[in-house]
């Protein structure tokens, strides 16, 4: 095993045995796992873009974690609860989330306002790891309704010096809850790296805690689809949780707001640029004659009519009205928001249209 | 949208960076008359955050590009024109968004409306919205706002619309003063010395944080001294003052002590210590205060020394004083006591960490062997860069200081 952790299909886009693990896909399946990390990337790069036209407030970039995010969310089973952070987007995308959802929430327009049960997609957590928590405590009330459904939940390698990783860790161990903890191990916590956040590898972590941990290489789909298989299984048969340290790297920014040249070389993210998870699943769907130029053109023309559907959709986004901040305040109508919101629509009237 | 040629279309510095002011246009990646795409890179800009590529949203040939590479460009300003070829509907005024600022710098310019006249309601401003920043500036130039018609993404007066506001208003060249005339003032442009001075002391001032320190001392044998040595053989042709011995002083403390010959490099966070002591004099000179350097002041002979400072004081009253001069002191000395001064809290010469204040010596009732008898006395005050220079050290050097002019003995026992 490399010290990228458990690998099925190594960057030259050749299979790697594991007698644990199997990276068997049918040609099909290989071609949807690369069709959902190209959206994901187009998305993402129509993202970065928006961003710098002043359309978009932020935008978290998921360069180079495709393969971590797929992997993972195909594993899932229909029914399964995902709980993202905030760069999740090829994991809302393969869900079924409108895309444009996402942006408006880096646009400022709402806080996330798709309905998390229409897919089981949890909205984004920007609060670093708080997602664990409320990911366990539903992976616990799961298994008090006595379903057989399972919890994933997203985090990133800063995220596990949070307070709140290690009390979701505890919480799930002692419980028994049914959640996968998939930890993005993208080396660094906007601009502090791994050796400033542990001293140990993080999957070591669950060991402390009492329930099994493995790394596995972010980049290759199908050691992360296959590994997530894994995990799914053992916290959905009772055995408790289950940590996977997805071995990975920001290939961009944290975020639109950051300049990773300050603190990164270049000759780092070469490197990391030779593992690409697109290039490495792309020369094996050619080796092994699984799909030809026609799918890869296909899939091209995908991700533009998907980029153009977003573009439009965010540069014709309307402002929401103010009183929507009254809105979702409480689920019920409640009297002092009601004032607040009568106040407010009075000192509002009180301008008018020339 | 304040665009009124239909085909053409403008894109504005966006906010890159949650909450910045401006950019700096480092790279033009594209030239008027290029193709662009929808999404494609046009320029590299810098902010305070990052260097980041602009893509450009729309797609054409591009027209102008409105700043050369190196400006500063607030964010909203229009950065490059496109061609986009095709007749666009005009937008009524009002109803465009501009996306400059997350999305919504893209509401409707508050411009549109206004406050139905309330009696509860208060007065509303008659100028213009404009930043504090910008107000200032206006004030500055002496541009009246209500004045200006603005043209930012809010209908707000941004900085370009107060420097247009100043240039149409001041057709004569521009060492103008900004204001109309008062008979109350005058204003004088800062230029040249004033301004270097003026940058020197802000830089030095906010940046290395000052201690000073003062001592009262009894110079009465110093000024004896100073009389026998101006009848001296040796000291024929040169002037020997307190200014003399006082520099004299100085540099011995500063040999005894030379770890105040130093200074800070915040860049690469290191002490640099001074191999040479170098002496700078403030001086003030016809092109204003100036600093003219003695090099390797320690190593001079009192004629030499005193030759150097005569030379050094002459050429700069003539405003003669050479760049070179001016550069490399590492102690400087200032001698406020020409003026009469007793004391005051000098501000260090950037890059150097200790400076020596001069006050006048004056007969003073003085405690002198038991009797309150008249004596010669000065106070002596050193500010030190407290950074590297702490106060033992800091106080070492003014002791040593003010007790060579106090025994001016010492000067053959420590030199």
């Amino acid at each position: 095993m490399s010290d990228d952790g458990i690998r099925l299909l190594g960057p030259d886009g050749k299979r790697v045995a594991h007698p644990t693990y199997s990276g068997d896909a049918d040609p099909g399946e290989l071609r949807a796992l690369y069709r959902d990390m190209a959206l994901a990337r187009r998305l993402d790069t129509e993202g970065v873009t928006l961003q710098r036209q002043g359309e978009l407030a932020l935008w978290p970039s998921l360069l180079g974690q495709e393969a971590a995010q797929v992997g993972s969310v195909r594993a899932l089973r229909e029914g399964d609860r995902v709980f993202p952070s905030y760069r999740e987007h090829a994991v809302a995308l393969a869900r079924g989330v409108d895309p444009l959802a996402l942006f408006r929430l880096f646009r400022g327009v709402d806080h996330g306002a798709w309905d998390p049960d229409a897919h089981d997609v949890h909205l984004y957590t920007l609060v670093i790891g708080s997602q664990t928590l409320h990911a366990t405590g539903y992976a616990h009330g799961l298994t008090k309704d006595g379903s057989d459904a399972a919890v994933i939940a997203y985090f990133g390698d800063g995220a596990t010096s949070q307070g709140d990783v290690a009390e979701a860790f505890n919480f799930a161990a002692v419980y028994d809850a049914p959640i996968v903890f998939f930890c993005q191990n993208n080396q660094f916590a906007i601009s502090e790296p791994n050796e400033r956040q542990t001293r140990v590898p993080l999957h070591q972590r669950a060991q402390g805690f009492g329930f099994p941990g493995v790394r596995v290489d972010g980049n290759d789909v199908l050691a992360v689809r296959a590994v997530t298989r894994a995990a799914l299984e053992h916290v959905r048969s009772g055995a408790g949780p289950f940590l996977i340290e997805a071995y990975t790297y920001r290939m961009g920014a944290h975020t639109t707001s950051d300049d990773p040249t300050r603190y990164r070389d270049a000759a780092e993210v070469e490197r990391w640029r030779a593992k690409d998870p697109l290039l490495r699943l792309d020369r094996l769907l050619r080796a092994e004659h699984a799909a030809d130029d026609a799918f890869f053109a296909e899939v091209e023309a995908e991700g533009e009519a998907l980029a153009a559907r977003i573009r439009e959709g965010v540069r014709g986004m309307p402002a929401p009205r103010a009183e929507e901040l009254f809105d979702h305040v409480y689920a019920e109508e409640n009297s002092l928001v009601e004032r607040e919101r009568a106040e407010f629509a009075a000192y509002q009237a009180a301008f008018e249209e020339v | 949208m304040t665009d009124t040629a239909e085909r053409y279309r403008e894109f504005r510095l966006p906010d890159v960076g949650e909450g910045l002011q401006d950019a700096e246009i480092i790279r033009w990646l594209v030239a008027p008359g290029d193709t662009v795409t929808d999404g494609q890179p046009v320029c590299e800009v810098e902010t305070a955050k990052a260097a980041v590529e602009l893509p450009v949203p729309f797609a054409g040939r591009v027209r102008e590009l409105l700043f050369p590479e190196g400006a500063t460009v607030d964010v909203g300003a229009v950065i490059i024109r496109v061609d986009t070829g095709e007749e666009r509907e005009v937008p009524v005024a009002g109803s465009g968004r501009t996306p400059v600022l997350v999305g919504y710098g893209a509401a409707p310019a508050p411009a549109t409306r206004r406050s139905r006249r309330r009696p509860t309601a208060p007065p509303r401003p008659t100028a213009p919205a404009a930043k504090p920043p910008v107000r200032k500036l206006a004030k500055d130039l002496g541009v009246d706002l209500t004045a200006i018609v603005p043209t930012g993404p809010r209908g707000d007066v941004t900085r370009e619309d107060v420097h247009a506001a100043a240039r149409t208003s001041e057709p004569v060249p521009a060492q103008e003063p900004h204001t109309p005339p008062s008979p109350d003032e005058t204003r004088i442009p800062v230029t040249g010395v004033r301004k270097a001075t003026a940058r020197a002391m802000v830089a030095s001032a906010f940046t290395a944080p000052h201690v000073t320190e003062f001592v009262i001392v009894d110079v009465t044998r110093t000024m004896k001294l100073i009389r026998r040595l101006k009848e001296h053989p040796d000291m024929t042709g040169v002037r020997v003052g307190p200014l003399l011995l006082a520099a004299r002083a100085f540099l011995l403390a500063v040999r005894r002590n030379p770890e105040i010959n130093a200074s800070w490099d915040e860049e690469r966070q290191e002490i640099v210590r001074k191999h040479r002591v170098n002496l700078g004099i403030a001086a003030a000179t016809p092109r204003g205060l100036l600093v003219p350097t003695i090099a390797d002041a320690d190593r001079r002979t009192l004629p030499e020394l005193a030759a150097a400072l005569d030379d050094l004081v002459v050429t700069a009253k003539e405003g003669r004083t050479p760049p070179a001069a001016l550069r490399g002191g590492t102690v400087t000395l200032t001698n406020i006591g020409v003026f009469g001064i007793d004391t005051g809290t000098p501000i260090l010469n950037p890059g150097e960490s200790a400076i020596l204040a001069l006050g006048t010596i004056a007969p003073r009732p003085w405690v002198h062997r038991g009797k309150v008898v008249p004596r010669q006395v000065t106070t002596l005050a050193l500010s030190f860069d407290h950074r590297l220079v702490d106060g033992e050290l800091g106080s070492r050097v003014l002791a040593d200081t003010a007790a060579v002019l106090h025994d001016p003995d010492l000067l053959f026992t420590r030199a």
